[in-house]
């Protein structure tokens, strides 16, 4: 394939993995938002979203040419587990703390904050 | 032979430094997951969301990309003026992409939702606005390396900039990939 046709291909595949989720979201609206169900609509997102990562990083980003020993590809599998760390941690952290801070009081409303429990 | 391993290695170093900025990025999305719900009794991402006007902004951001890359091979064809008419034409999509998003901020701020206002507003405008910083620095720099294509011919030096700004502006395209599905696509949820 010519780096012209990589472009091309790469383009035609980019557009198309916009327009799939934005079709599977009009698709709900137009059935008042009946279906597809929000998990459905959710896979798709992440879906195509990950591809499109792919298309773009092979088709413009070139990453399939590079020759051993393919250290653009170790950095960015590098920074990807840094990026799973960071996110995936940030979300539990927070979704625990949610979880368990939940039940004895809502520290923010109106912008006052209340005392804490300090018996922990 | 030496010129072109200089080439990689700078295209090389420069791929760090994006895979750092991918990192960067990556905090601004776990914040602004982490304070969206964040409302404080002002409008919430699904107010927000206009997926016409956010489909404009992802075509002209995917188009630009496709441009800069017929760019780089005009480049490598050396052929000098079809690689400025590229850039520019990448340039203008770059700038039409800005001023729409500067339009949604402009908005925003003026019905009285700055950043200022909620939590979900500060993440919403730091993680949109710092992407927004780097398409305005790119297009800087894309003026700059049209008026090296222009004047100093194309150049392995030259050739070496382009490739760099390249690989800088498809990254921008898939941080806003990342920023269509999480931000928008996810607001209508």
């Amino acid at each position: 394939m010519t780096r012209l046709t990589s472009y091309i291909v790469g383009f035609v595949f980019s557009i198309v993995l916009t327009f799939v989720p934005v079709s599977v979201l009009w698709m709900h609206e137009a059935a008042d938002h009946q279906y597809p169900s929000h998990g459905v609509m959710f896979g798709t997102f992440v879906l195509a979203a990950l591809l499109q990562l792919i298309v773009q990083l092979y088709f413009f980003l070139h990453l399939g040419e590079e020759r051993k020993p393919r250290y653009n590809l170790q950095a960015l599998a590098f920074a990807l587990i840094i990026v799973v760390i960071l996110v995936g941690g940030t979300l539990w952290i927070m979704q625990e703390l949610k979880v368990r801070g939940h039940s004895e009081h809502q520290p923010f409303i109106n912008g006052v904050v209340t005392p804490q429990n300090s018996n922990d | 032979m030496s010129t072109h391993s200089t080439k990689s290695l700078v295209t090389s170093g420069f791929w760090i430094y994006l895979m750092s900025d991918c990192v960067l990025f990556a905090g601004l999305f776990a914040t602004y997951a982490v304070l969206s719900p964040e409302t404080y009794g002002a409008i919430g991402i699904e107010s927000i969301v206009h997926i016409p006007f956010v489909l404009v902004e992802t075509l002209l951001l995917l188009t630009s990309s496709f441009t800069m890359g017929l760019a780089v091979l005009a480049a490598q064809a050396h052929r000098r003026v079809a690689t400025v008419l590229l850039l520019k034409l990448t340039l203008v999509l770059g700038l039409s992409f800005l001023g729409m998003e500067v339009y949604e901020f402009a908005k925003l701020i003026g019905e009285g939702y700055g950043p200022d206002r909620s939590a979900f507003l500060s993440s919403f405008f730091t993680l949109l606005g710092t992407h927004g910083l780097h398409v305005l620095m790119a297009s800087i720099w894309m003026c700059v390396v049209i008026a090296h294509v222009w004047f100093k011919g194309l150049g392995e030096g030259t050739q070496t900039k382009l490739a760099c700004l390249a690989l800088f502006w498809h990254f921008l395209d898939i941080i806003w990939i990342f920023i269509f599905t999480f931000v928008y696509l996810f607001g209508t949820l």
